[in-house]
């Protein structure tokens, strides 16, 4: 005869289902997962030490340091114009600001100011270098989401028009090398200026185009909204800088609270989130696009004629006083800083990158604590990452 | 109404669908070794060096004085200058190697350059099959003449000729000077001209 295997009100379970009466009692074991660091979702090569249980985040170790390369002690051996084109690598997606805050940085070192001309050409380049970098990272993030390729090949579309214009003014389409230290290289080609204005006059349809596919999509909204929230100490005491600070609600950015440049004369407002969740990340992206937009507008409109470059600039046997400085600027991703130390020798003693990217990672664990591992995944899509900023 | 913001999307995706096949803007497509777009004049790809006239040789501007050599960031030059049967040391390279497997395309050894002897390439086809031997190139497969120069970075040659004259011009006269007066100190090089847009 057969033992039926009873529930606890007595009454015998079918048969078959013995096993299922004793699930609720089993011990939970953590499962240790590694995601990367050749996983699709990890925008490069990182890897994340994720510790589960069932389907819930428990515990998450960033792992990176794949890429490293060596970049600040290479730049302690080479000559200060030797670094400019090792910076364009750092996040390949934005090498124009790479380039204008090391520029900065042994700008504020020697006391070069770069003439009216090459400020505006600055501003309009690093302006630019936002409007695609935004829209690539929503591009990627829903990517990750599951919206294979239509959003990100959008994206894309609108980049390659930014980047036939840094083509046809630096070279190269990415690795630009553009600035130099108290100006720019060379000028704008004839016709430049009409194309980029023909590209800014078009992005807001870009954009219209892109919030009418997002913004009120109920996926996107079930996928990102409460989602990895950061708090606005938090945010603070992590210093996390760029989009995600301003998403969690603290009014910071570079360009207005240090002024840099000529970003004092532009009309231009900071927006903030409210919940400092992915949703709003994501959010915060668009809206500043628009205001990017508007001081390309203001610039375009401004700029005027004259040289491109300080004639006390200089290539060759470039010995600044000794001192130190830290320049910084208001990245794409969040506070990028150089700080140069020199011995009036032809290289720094010390440099330092303050990569934004790496200090925004730092909080990974405690925003993705609790989500489910599909969750990492956004989460880590709205920091908005670029590997070759976070190893250097 | 559930899904709307999903339907909306989708209406949007349909316009760009369509548009795709009609707007002429989006034709994007290039049958590439075919057809080709236009390389931008700024353009750069690996350095390349410039000779005057027809003689490969004699005509190179470059004097083997190992500014760029010195100022390559991963440093990729290699550079050996000509000496004569006495040991003198002559103003020409008689070895010039660039790595193209290392060069990163900086320009800076363009930028440094006292003499417009090493200018950007746009020759990108490059592929090999032998990256050890194929991609370090030798002094005679870098020096290519001033037309093709002027073909691939028009504005930027003329400025550089226009340069290259004045300077010359400017030799001869000190020239002519110190032979009938005291010469007045010797003028250096006039400032670069830059093009403007």
């Amino acid at each position: 005869m057969v033992d039926l295997v009873r529930d606890d009100k007595g009454r015998p379970l079918p048969l078959g289902l013995e096993q299922s009466a004793s699930i609720p009692q089993m011990p939970s074991e953590l499962l240790e997962v590694s995601m990367g660091p050749h996983h699709p979702s990890t925008h490069g090569v990182f890897r994340m030490d994720v510790v589960l249980d069932g389907e819930t985040v428990t515990r998450l170790k960033p792992v990176f340091g794949y890429l490293h390369r060596n970049h600040e002690k290479i730049a302690e051996k080479t000559s200060y114009i030797g670094s400019m084109p090792y910076t364009d690598r750092l996040d390949y997606f934005c090498s124009m600001t790479n380039n204008w805050a090391y520029a900065l940085a042994v700008e504020k070192l020697v006391g070069l100011a770069p003439p009216d001309r090459a400020e505006y050409i600055r501003i309009i380049t690093a302006e630019l270098t936002r409007l695609q970098n935004h829209a690539c990272l929503v591009g990627f993030l829903l990517q990750d989401m599951g919206a294979m390729g239509t959003p990100l090949m959008y994206a894309f579309r609108e980049r390659e028009k930014i980047l036939d214009l840094f083509e046809s003014l630096s070279g190269s389409r990415m690795m630009c090398n553009y600035m130099r230290f108290g100006g720019c290289r060379v000028d704008l080609p004839p016709g430049w200026l009409e194309q980029a204005r023909r590209v800014v006059a078009d992005f807001p349809q870009f954009l219209d185009e892109f919030e009418a596919l997002l913004t009120g999509n109920e996926i996107l909204m079930a996928r990102t909204q409460g989602i990895g929230v950061l708090s606005k100490e938090l945010a603070v005491n992590a210093s996390v800088t760029g989009p995600m600070l301003r998403a969690s609600g603290v009014n910071y950015d570079v360009r207005k609270v240090d002024g840099y440049g000529f970003y004092p004369r532009f009309d231009f407002r900071v927006p903030l989130g409210d919940h400092g969740d992915c949703y709003d990340r994501l959010m915060i992206r668009l809206l500043e696009m628009r205001e990017s937009l508007k001081i390309l507008e203001a610039a375009l409109r401004d700029i005027p004629t004259g040289p491109i470059l300080n004639p006390k600039s200089k290539l060759r046997n470039f010995k600044p006083n000794p001192g130190e400085a830290y320049g910084r600027i208001e990245a794409p991703k969040g506070e990028l800083g150089f700080y140069l130390i020199s011995d009036g020798s032809v290289s720094p003693l010390r440099y330092r990158v303050r990569p934004p990217s790496l200090i925004n990672l730092t909080i990974l664990e405690d925003m993705c604590l609790g989500h489910s591992v599909a969750d990492v995944v956004v989460i880590l899509g709205s920091v908005d990452i670029v590997l070759g900023e976070v190893d250097r | 109404m559930l899904g709307e913001g999903i339907i909306k999307g989708m209406v949007e995706t349909a316009r760009n669908f369509f548009g795709s096949y009609h707007d002429p803007a989006r034709f994007v497509t290039i049958q590439y070794p075919e057809q080709r777009v236009p390389l931008k004049e700024n353009n750069r790809n690996f350095p390349f060096l410039v000779f005057d006239g027809a003689d490969t040789e004699k005509g190179l501007r470059c004097v083997a004085c190992k500014i760029c050599e010195k100022e390559c960031p991963p440093q990729c030059i290699y550079i050996v200058p000509e000496r004569d049967a006495h040991g003198k040391l002559q103003k020409h390279p008689k070895i010039f190697d660039i790595d193209i497997s290392t060069c990163m395309s900086c320009q800076i050894c363009v930028e440094v350059c006292p003499f417009d002897a090493i200018k950007m390439d746009q020759e990108f086809e490059l592929s090999t099959g032998d990256r050890f031997s194929n991609l370090l190139l030798h002094k005679q497969d870098l020096a290519k003449p001033n037309d093709y120069y002027h073909k691939i970075h028009p504005t930027e040659a003329t400025l550089v000729d226009a340069q290259l004259a004045k300077e010359r011009q400017l030799a001869a006269q000190r020239k002519a000077g110190a032979g009938a007066a005291p010469a007045s100190p010797p003028k250096h090089a006039p400032e670069k001209l830059v093009p403007v847009g």
